[in-house]
């Protein structure tokens, strides 16, 4: 049983008094009750006393249950690796057929009789509104999560977290309706000023029309990662022990300084977490930008021309008119999306999962 | 023995007049911030490149600057930081208030415009561009079906899989369930839609379909539970492992075997923490647009059966609206957002009070 990790599957209830010090699975003391089926269990032979107990049944309701509750936690497995083959099974086949490279064309045109298509202008559209949007938005979130965890008066931030928890659960087709017919107009006219004044910048040069840009999209994505983001680091910050406040404040630290020497430090690694939660969250996000975004297909740093495009808004846009060779292309870009986010996923659980065991190991 | 050393100390001559600290006079922010406004206004109407949003911004930066070096001066450098820092954090708030404030605000305006019968009793059939009449009856059928087929796929195996990661589960392969568990909360919906898609509507409904591949309300309801499994294995899991262990025991005492312990003792004992988890994941997955879009087809007329024929849902029904020419889209589209929304709310503050009460909760 050494090598099992109880300590870190553990900890993420950790802190209540039900749950503290147990080395094994909750179930794990009632080894009597189960080895009353397991004769031939390794460690079945000491501890059941022998002959009071009842003998072991091969196909009784213990194991029946047992088996169940197996197969259904082998279907997330096999729902994962599912995902993959068929992505992959559908894919393969328009890969195949595309006439152009499948990492550097600018364009997708799939349903010709000569298929051309490219991921690259794609992930490229990905890859920025993302990490604009999570530079807009983490700042901000950050910020918000600290007036709420440490500066408001405790009744509103509690009220206001429950207010944020809420507008985490908004759909996201409702914010790309608001992005499409309300937020435009004020990013419009932003841009706008942008151009005029900065326009010696290529990130803001262009002659128009503006609006319907990737800067748009960003700032509806942004908007909409800010709750997900706040809520998650507001929970870390509530959770710095007090002892550690408290004795930052006594030693004359001014509020700014606790929060710098206490709060932050502790809360670094359920930050960055909620960070790439958040950027997991933006790169797969289809309807507000398939909204939002003017959609074209080229590798452009300007961000408030009308265009910019991203793997799962070409995925919703394309996918009404797509034939068979045009399904398989837009599977192709998918699987990957899916391999980009699985691997911010697999960075961010990884760092969760590390500062479990650190955090239980030095209570 | 320190005091005594202390007290034959000898004093410091010029003893200040108070021992706390000097501090800024509470008048100075608020003056400070009026100046400020007037600077800026003074340089972006002077050299006319903007208008007042321009000023606010600029005021706001002038404001931070001179609050630090007046504060600077007067309090020392730390306490300028602290004023620095706290004033971005507020200004953090305010910033991020104003656009969420303006989705909701727009939401109930503009969604109250068509919120009468006829939007909630007919569906967009033969409805055509200059109609001003059209529903989303269809859609909300089809949003109720798809989500409560889901989770009759989702909360059965969902739970069997937490009870398994919880109760028996031991060793790498319980561990690397888990893993996958949180890897798959970050699945992207439109993955999951290119799933169902390319597993179910493309491989193995052609079967059923005389060979073409059958957009259907269920596929839909596949798609969606791909994305509700993980939430409810979470919270199912968290919930069974706040299940005090004394419970257990005794009931391992009086002879009763662990599956019938688990389904008489431990399941009751948690079920409404995991009553909550289901309704947090049916409202996740009740807005999802993507997978209904690629597996479902859409379609304007109603349809009760999920397993034939194009389905809609709420959501895609806000998208479709959202993308259509007629003038009388869009109201059509924030009215369906507003019901959407309403929905999604209500299951997640029902879920949220429901967790307040329950005595297992943390």
């Amino acid at each position: 049983m050494g090598d099992y990790p109880s300590r870190s599957a553990n900890a993420g209830t950790g802190g209540t008094p039900v749950t503290e010090g147990r080395e094994w699975p909750a179930g794990a003391s009632a080894r009597v009750a189960e080895n009353s089926f397991h004769t031939s269990g390794p460690s079945g032979s000491g501890l059941g006393g022998g002959g009071a107990l009842p003998r072991a049944r091969r196909f009784g309701a213990e194991r029946a249950f047992r088996g169940l509750t197996m197969a259904a936690g082998t279907a997330v497995l096999v729902v994962i690796a599912a995902i993959a083959i068929f992505l992959v099974a559908k894919a393969v086949p328009a890969l195949r057929a595309n006439t152009e490279n499948f990492w550097s064309f600018e364009g997708w045109f799939p349903n010709d009789a000569e298929p051309k298509f490219g991921i690259g202008a794609l992930a490229f559209g990905t890859v920025l509104s993302s990490a604009l949007a999570l530079l807009v938005a983490v700042p901000i979130a950050l910020g918000i999560a600290l007036y709420l965890s440490h500066y408001a008066p405790r009744r509103l931030g509690t009220t206001l977290g429950f207010l944020i928890d809420l507008l985490a659960a908004v759909p996201s087709v409702v914010f790309g309706l608001w992005g499409r017919e309300v937020f435009i107009n004020p990013v419009r006219d932003f841009s706008v000023w942008l151009n005029e004044y900065f326009s010696w910048l290529p990130l803001f040069g262009g002659d128009g029309p503006f609006g319907r840009s990737i800067l748009l999209g960003a700032l509806v994505l942004a908007i909409m990662v800010l709750p997900i983001i706040t809520s998650l680091s507001r929970e870390v910050f509530l959770q710095t022990p007090t002892a550690n406040e408290e004795a930052a404040l006594a030693l004359g630290a001014t509020r700014w300084e606790m929060i710098r020497t206490a709060v932050l430090p502790y809360g670094r690694p359920g930050i960055i977490a909620a960070v790439m939660l958040g950027l997991g969250r933006a790169l797969g996000e289809t309807i507000a930008l398939a909204l939002t975004l003017g959609i074209t297909f080229g590798i452009s740093f300007n961000l408030i021309e009308n265009g910019g495009n991203t793997i799962a808004a070409n995925i919703a846009n394309a996918f009404g008119e797509a034939n068979e060779t045009g399904r398989g292309a837009l599977i192709a870009s998918g699987l990957v999306l899916f391999a980009i986010t699985l691997i911010v996923n697999i960075t961010a659980r990884a760092i969760i999962y590390r500062r479990r065991e650190f955090t239980e190991s030095a209570a | 023995m320190t005091t005594t050393v202390t007290s034959h100390r000898t004093r410091p001559p010029a003893q200040p007049p108070t021992l706390r600290a000097r501090r800024l006079p509470k008048y100075v922010a608020p003056a400070i911030a009026l100046a400020a406004l007037l600077v800026a206004a003074a340089i972006v109407y002077g050299a006319g490149i903007g208008g007042p949003v321009l000023v606010v911004v600029i005021g706001a930066l002038l404001y931070l600057g001179a609050l630090y070096v007046a504060a600077n001066v007067v309090e020392g450098r730390r306490s300028a930081r602290n004023r620095t820092w706290s004033a971005l954090i507020h200004s953090a708030f305010v910033l991020a208030v104003l656009p969420l404030a303006s989705v909701v605000w727009t939401l109930v305006s503009k969604g109250l415009e068509r919120f009468d019968a006829n939007f909630f009793l007919t569906s967009m059939n033969n409805i055509g561009a200059r109609d001003p009449e059209g529903g989303a009856y269809h859609a909300i059928v089809g949003t109720l079906l798809q989500v409560g087929i889901a989770a009759l796929i989702t909360v059965p195996l969902g739970i069997l899989c937490a009870i398994y990661v919880v109760e028996y589960g031991r060793g790498k392969f319980a561990f690397a369930i888990r893993f996958f568990v949180d890897v798959m909360t970050g699945i992207p919906s439109i993955v999951a839609g290119l799933f169902i898609l390319a597993f179910w509507v493309l491989i193995v409904s052609p079967y059923f379909n005389d060979g073409r591949p059958g957009f259907s309300g269920f596929a839909a309801a596949l798609a969606l539970s791909v994305l509700m499994l993980p939430t409810v294995v979470r919270s199912t899991e968290e919930m069974l492992r706040l299940v005090p262990a004394p419970l257990r025991e005794g009931a391992y005492a009086l002879g009763v075997p662990k599956w019938k312990t688990i389904l008489r003792i431990v399941l009751p004992t948690a079920l409404p923490g995991i009553v909550t988890g289901v309704m947090l994941a049916i409202a996740r997955a009740a807005g999802e647009t993507a997978p209904v879009l690629l597996v479902a087809g859409g379609g304007a007329a109603i349809n009760f059966n999920p397993f034939e024929n194009n389905q809609s849902s709420l959501a895609l029904f806000v998208y479709q609206q959202a993308g259509d020419a007629s003038r009388y889209a869009p109201a059509r589209a924030w009215t369906a957002a507003l019901t959407l929304v309403a929905l999604v709310l209500i299951l997640t503050i029902a879920a949220k009070l429901l967790a307040r009460r329950n005595r297992l909760g943390r």
